[in-house]
């Protein structure tokens, strides 16, 4: 039986979808949500704020994350800030403006009706977590402060120094502790899913694995929430926390959830370089920094003398000469791509010849060192500490990495997978961002999810489906267990010769050149084929020390790995089929004169979701036609 | 300039779980280049160990970049090691020397037991926060953001007190395994702001009691926990909390229930 996508995005003026569709969904009534669990699992931005709320309003909620705190998922990591359209800088900023530059920076791949939701929850978002206690930036009559960001041209960001995501995560995770305190909410730190039970058709539990003890557990409930961040780190280096993982998706995916758009990558321009083969991660550098940094290569080729003995006019600040109107401040898939092009064109700097400049010395000429120290100090301290260079004397040296993942499951306007009773928030969905995510909109779209979008959601299917009583005695769950123990069982006894990391690496390593910044036709056929093999490989020859029964990161990291294996394959796939360029998708047989990314609307307007058809099987690619009736569709110019 | 392929003399403890006798195990590696970081040279020692058919040193870790708060090393001694302001995971092989003996332990405290090796149970500071460490206000009751104002000076202190990241250095660091640095980081960042002034007293008094009943230390102002804290908490917040403590015991109201 084949799936069938459908959107349910509401009828009526795009201003109205919203408000119309709340007072058409079911309620469950205040008496009656204590009777109804809620797992979920993930504790960032999303995950967090929707656990706090779906308790607040009187529902069981269960909260299990791998980390040893809901406080350290890696929401806590991003650094610039927040948008809102709060136009409280005067400067005509409104929610469709901040509607249309989301949809336009996300290269006309995304939903109107879910972007104009996000737009105008926006705000309500920064009056939550100013109530919260989060110490956003002031100015100094007490009023909110604002900065500006990539691919808008109004400050409409707000911002706690670079630690943005770390407050409005703090904030959240207060509000879940608040209810963690009050008996209302039950947590599961050290613990990861690894695996999603179906009964009936609908998502009623998941399998979970202790990562202390070892033992597996089945958890049931009526609704199933995954709020488990992307999936960079297929890419072995990205600016993933080292645990972030795509297991919980890709394993609702194998029971049934359509996954959307899994080529969708972004790669961020402004990470600190590659600088050996030991690197286990790469550290992002807040785009916030191109506010002030100004970016530029040496004119010449090979030109390896020290950037201050570069003069302006040997100097090429290219996005400024491309790019006029926004210069340093494009969109992160046109400042990628344009490092890219730089360092391909023998322009590039470092030891390596991959990294291009982003230079503070105008900035500190005209507002002072201790003007750029209070608005980036943190981060400076940060490059230096990693790279044993100081940022106020020489220009710091930047370059793209894997940052984020617009893909991930398909989900309804709603926020409801194809799989009744399994909801998807926060970047472990599709939606909101199409091709291309803008500055400042993750931290959006993750609260807005958990703390306005999901509470109003989910009560609807609660309240329009009965529910069988269940308990992990069910065949279902009984055979769950076992299949996960199976799994795990089979990792210690392969016994082979490499790591896991050995092959995590060589993953990586087939993504980043052939699925990464620029594809192509022949790269994406051969990549699929060495991921195939990767595939076979690994399941004959890694090895895994210790013991199932107890902490061991090497097998915790054996059952990610092989998800992120069979992903990769996914995503070459896509990618391969989806014959166009667009935001972060880039096919180097389809782009302008000008090396823009060029689309083709004729054909891809459209959302691609994946419906999994078995081990070896090529899986069943839908569409869901995206229509614009509101925004003008064009070829995006940030000249 | 330090060699590009240091060699290093590791003293780790080892411990099964938490129930377990651990001790100091001996480590050589070699092949350890100035710019890994602490964890990367651990990750390299790891995978020589997997290759060699034995369990992997286990150590938290996450983000590896300062801010999620998981690395938790006892580095020669100190917490998160010799440089200043910085997490293990930001502190890199330069500031070693090719031959060094450096000496890696878990977090030392009654209040995180030991899990395995250099893991420890932190849950210990969720319970504080449940306590008191945030604000009443449930989604959708805020009002417009800019209707409360905040002077640049209260935010900012707020926001310095903010930066913690819940490691737990300052725990592990005090000869008293005092978590004041910690509590007092929460209780200053609300008693500054005006969103937390209404429930200050109850806020303060909660989360002080439930710090004294998981175990920790009281403070005996050695100032340990501000010389380790990666992100420059200050113990004047210390202060601020014993005041604010003080204040709510003499003057606040008893509840009514």
């Amino acid at each position: 039986m084949s799936l069938k996508l459908d959107s349910k995005i509401p009828d009526g003026p795009i201003q109205d979808k919203w408000n119309e569709h709340k007072f058409h969904l079911k309620i469950v009534n205040p008496a009656n949500k204590r009777k109804y669990k809620i797992l979920i699992v993930g504790t960032g931005l999303a995950g967090s704020s929707a656990a706090a709320s779906l308790s607040e309003m009187g529902y069981q909620v269960e909260v299990f994350c791998i980390q040893d705190s809901p406080r350290r998922a890696h929401s806590i990591a991003a650094q610039g800030g927040i948008n809102a359209a709060k136009n409280y800088t005067n400067e005509g900023d409104s929610v469709w403006r901040l509607f249309y530059d989301t949809i336009k920076g996300g290269d006309y791949r995304a939903r109107e009706a879910n972007v104009y939701r996000l737009a105008s929850v926006a705000n309500n978002i920064i009056d939550q977590c100013t109530a919260q206690g989060v110490p956003f930036a002031r100015e100094y009559g007490g009023q909110l402060a604002n900065r500006s960001f990539g691919g808008s041209q109004v400050q409409r960001t707000f911002y706690a120094r670079g630690q943005t995501g770390q407050q409005l995560l703090l904030g959240a995770y207060s509000a879940l502790m608040k209810q963690y305190g009050a008996h209302k909410v039950k947590i599961h730190a050290r613990s990861e899913m690894v695996d999603l039970i179906v009964v009936d058709g609908k998502a009623r539990g998941i399998i979970v694995r202790d990562v202390v003890t070892g033992e597996m557990s089945s958890h049931y409930g009526d609704a199933v929430v995954l709020g488990t961040g992307g999936y960079g780190n297929v890419f072995y280096l990205s600016t993933n926390a080292k645990g972030s993982n795509t297991s919980a998706i890709w394993r609702a995916y194998k029971k049934g959830a359509a996954f959307g758009n899994p080529c969708y990558t972004q790669i961020h321009p402004t990470c600190i370089p590659v600088s050996s083969g030991h690197q286990s991660k790469l550290t992002l550098m807040s785009e916030s920094l191109r506010n002030d940094g100004r970016v530029w290569v040496p004119k010449k080729e090979h030109d390896n003398r020290s950037p201050e003995k570069i003069s302006d006019e040997e100097r090429d600040y290219y996005l400024e000469r491309i790019y006029p109107s926004f210069g340093n401040l494009v969109p992160r898939d046109v400042a990628s791509r344009n490092a890219k092009n730089q360092c391909d064109q023998k322009k590039g700097v470092g030891t390596t010849g991959l990294s291009v400049y982003l230079d503070f010395r105008d900035a500190i000429k005209r507002d002072g060192e201790s003007a750029v120290r209070a608005r980036y100090g943190n981060l400076f301290d940060m490059y230096e500490r990693i790279t044993d260079e100081n940022p106020y004397k020489v220009p710091m040296r930047i370059y793209p990495a894997v940052h984020y993942t617009m893909g991930g499951l398909w989900v309804d306007y709603n926020l409801m997978s194809s799989i009744p009773g399994l909801y998807v928030i926060g970047e472990a969905n599709f939606s909101d961002h199409g091709a291309n995510r803008l500055g400042a909109s993750a931290l959006m779209q993750g609260l807005a999810d958990g703390y306005f979008v999901l509470p109003n959601t989910i009560g609807d299917y609660l309240a329009s489906n009965k529910f069988e009583k269940i308990d992990d005695k069910h065949p279902e769950f009984q055979k769950g267990l076992k299949d996960s123990q199976g799994r795990y069982k089979n990792f210690m006894e392969i016994n082979g010769k490499h790591t896991v990391d050995d092959f995590h690496r060589a993953l990586g390593k087939v993504m980043w050149d052939k699925v990464g910044m620029a594809r192509n036709k022949e790269g994406l056929e051969t990549a699929i084929k060495e991921i195939q093999k990767i595939k076979q490989d690994f399941w004959k020859d890694v090895k895994v020390t210790g013991s199932a029964d107890g902490i061991n990161s090497e097998l915790e990291k054996a059952g990610r790995v092989a998800d992120f294996i069979e992903l990769g394959e996914l995503m070459a796939k896509d990618a391969l089929l989806r014959e166009e360029s667009c935001g972060g998708h880039f096919r180097e047989e389809h782009q302008t004169p000008e090396g823009e990314a060029k689309r083709d609307d004729q054909k891809f307007s459209h959302v691609a979701a994946y419906e999994y058809q078995g081990d070896g099987q090529d899986p069943i690619r839908h569409t869901e036609q995206l229509k614009f009736e509101n925004v003008k569709i064009a070829q995006r110019s940030y000249k | 300039m330090t060699a590009h392929n240091m060699k290093l003399k590791l003293k780790i403890w080892r411990q099964k779980n938490k129930n377990a006798q651990g001790n100091m195990t001996d480590y050589h590696l070699e092949g350890v280049s100035p710019d890994m970081s602490f964890l990367e040279m651990i990750d390299l020692l790891n995978e020589n160990l997997v290759k060699s058919g034995e369990d992997v040193v286990s150590f938290d870790h996450d983000c590896r970049e300062g801010i999620c708060g998981m690395c938790s090393m006892m580095i020669n001694g100190e917490a998160h090691g010799p440089e200043k302001s910085t997490t293990t995971c930001q502190l890199h092989m330069r500031k070693f020397k090719d031959g060094d003996t450096i000496v890696i332990e878990p977090w030392r405290a009654k209040a995180f037991p030991v899990l395995k090796d250099l893991t420890v149970d932190r849950s210990a500071f969720d319970q504080i926060m449940s306590a008191g460490g945030y604000v009443t206000v449930n989604t959708g009751a805020a009002c417009d953001a800019n209707s409360i104002l905040v002077s640049k000076v209260d935010a900012d202190l707020a926001m310095d007190a903010a930066q913690c990241i819940g490691c737990g250095a300052c725990v592990a660091s005090c000869k008293n395994a005092s978590a004041m640095l910690f509590v007092s980081a929460k209780v200053s960042q609300y008693s500054l702001l005006p969103q937390g002034k209404v429930e200050a007293p109850k806020r303060v008094q909660n989360m002080v009691a439930k710090m004294d009943q998981l175990g920790f230390g009281n403070c005996t102002n050695e100032a340990e926990c501000e010389a380790s804290c990666p992100k420059d908490i200050t113990i004047e917040n210390i202060a601020r909390m014993n005041r604010d403590h003080l204040k709510a015991k003499l003057f606040s109201r008893p509840e009514i229930e």
